[in-house]
């Protein structure tokens, strides 16, 4: 393992992009910042704006609107930046998914590097998620 | 010429400084974390997101700003941090510079950071680091005054005396300013200067994160974000040691007064972390009223002390 990629691994900040989401997962996001989990234990910080973000974490089903905000959004981001697509709307479109403004699922529109099922995933699900993401990359 | 090279880049200067502050800023977000009843990052969290940014992310141009403006400001920003951080670091370390009006020279040297961070975000071209750097310069322009006044304090209590090595000296050898009346007046305004210059919670107006999403660094990205990073750490250092120059006596580098000397500067961190994390933010109209009027008013009542011998 090589000192860029152990530094990477260790400060992971992350972006929150909410697609046409029903709140649950923004909330479950949430929790794993609050004191139960500390998710800053690991370095991982919640940041405001994309040129400062490592982790793109995506939820909610993304309709037509949302489609041409997160290519803007991921476009944005400086790279070497990781995706991640929360709760069962991100990864498969979930009960959205035969709706007629459904733009189709995350990894259809831009490349995902890890799924997080669930509806909405547990805080330790997303903290999971996590994990394997940083073992995988 | 060599040893001065020394001084900047190793120490006190570039080095050593960016390292220390690096530990303080870790210990800013562990004592945050423990009053917020969280565990906190590792020790080496700071190194960690300056190492991420400067060697793994891309950096991202503008593409309607000045890329060159937006490159050179954070450049600057370390510099102006960095030649602080000298001019502070010499006397405390008991190295004389022979330089007699430095702590004007060092008021000046510590704006430099925050014009450079305005340039930076004026040259930009996003809409919202302009609000940003706008609210930056009516921060700069209300607590400058008062800091200002906090100098000619230091100056008059010290016997119009413009050289921190004598300052530093003056007090070891009687008492700390801070035992008197108009040293704790000082103080108080000390602290919160330092708090607005570090932009630090209650006057993180210009990089709001809920408002304005980081503001002036809001299009900061890899190299050029761990450059500002690098000199915020330098001035989270700098400035508390400054305090700890012109206040509290300086340090003393023999035996257990060593312990002492990183204390005094714990405890000047301590309390700015503590004032961060029990106050909201407040906007920009408050923040100019409190500086410009009450701080303003506790600094001109502790010269008037001072001029009485208080």
């Amino acid at each position: 393992m090589s000192f860029k990629s152990h530094c990477f691994k260790k400060s992971l900040w992350v972006f929150h992009f909410g697609g046409a989401s029903c709140n649950n997962c923004d909330i479950e996001i949430l929790d794993c910042l609050t004191p139960r989990h500390d998710l800053e234990r690991f370095g991982i910080l919640l940041v405001g704006s994309i040129r400062h973000a490592d982790v793109l974490l995506v939820n909610g089903s993304i309709n037509n609107h949302d489609r041409e905000r997160l290519i803007e959004i991921y476009k944005q981001a400086p790279k070497p930046v990781l995706v991640v697509a929360i709760g069962a709307c991100g990864c498969t479109g979930g009960i959205f998914a035969d709706s007629y403004v459904f733009a189709g699922p995350v990894d259809k529109i831009i490349p995902v590097d890890a799924y997080i099922p669930g509806c909405p995933p547990k805080p330790e699900a997303i903290i999971a998620g996590i994990v394997k993401l940083v073992q995988k990359s | 010429m060599a040893i001065n090279i020394f001084y900047f880049l190793v120490f006190p200067g570039l080095l050593f400084a960016a390292v220390a502050g690096g530990f303080l800023s870790w210990f800013d977000r562990k004592i945050t974390a423990r009053v917020q009843f969280r565990k906190g990052p590792p020790l080496l969290q700071p190194f960690y997101d300056f190492f991420k940014l400067l060697l793994v992310k891309e950096t991202i141009l503008p593409k309607q700003g000045s890329p060159i403006v937006f490159l050179a400001a954070p450049v600057f920003a370390v510099f102006g941090a960095t030649m602080a951080g000298v001019f502070i670091l010499l006397p405390l370390f008991n190295i004389t510079t022979g330089f007699r009006g430095d702590l004007i020279v060092i008021f000046y040297l510590l704006t430099i950071p925050s014009f450079s961070y305005i340039i930076g975000s004026l040259a930009s071209g996003n809409p919202l680091a302009a609000v940003g750097g706008s609210r930056e310069m009516k921060l700069i322009l209300s607590y400058e005054l008062t800091f200002l006044l906090f100098t000619a304090g230091i100056i008059m209590k010290a016997g119009q005396q413009f050289d921190l090595y004598g300052i530093i000296k003056a007090q070891q050898e009687i008492s700390p300013y801070i035992g008197s009346i108009s040293g704790i007046l000082l103080f108080i305004v000390g602290i919160f200067c330092v708090q607005a210059k570090l932009a630090l919670v209650p006057f993180d107006i210009p990089e709001a994160e809920a408002e304005i999403t980081e503001g002036i660094f809001i299009e900061y990205s890899g190299a050029a974000y761990a450059l500002i990073k690098l000199a915020k750490y330098i001035m989270l250092f700098v400035l508390p040691s400054l305090i700890v120059a012109v206040l509290m006596g300086g340090f003393r580098l023999d035996g257990i007064n060593i312990l002492w000397s990183i204390l005094k500067v714990l405890g000047v961190v301590l309390l700015l972390t503590l004032i961060r994390n029990t106050n909201p933010r407040i906007k920009i109209k408050q923040a100019v009223s409190f500086f410009l009027i009450w701080m303003n008013l506790l600094a001109i009542a502790a010269l008037v002390l001072i001029a009485f011998g208080y």
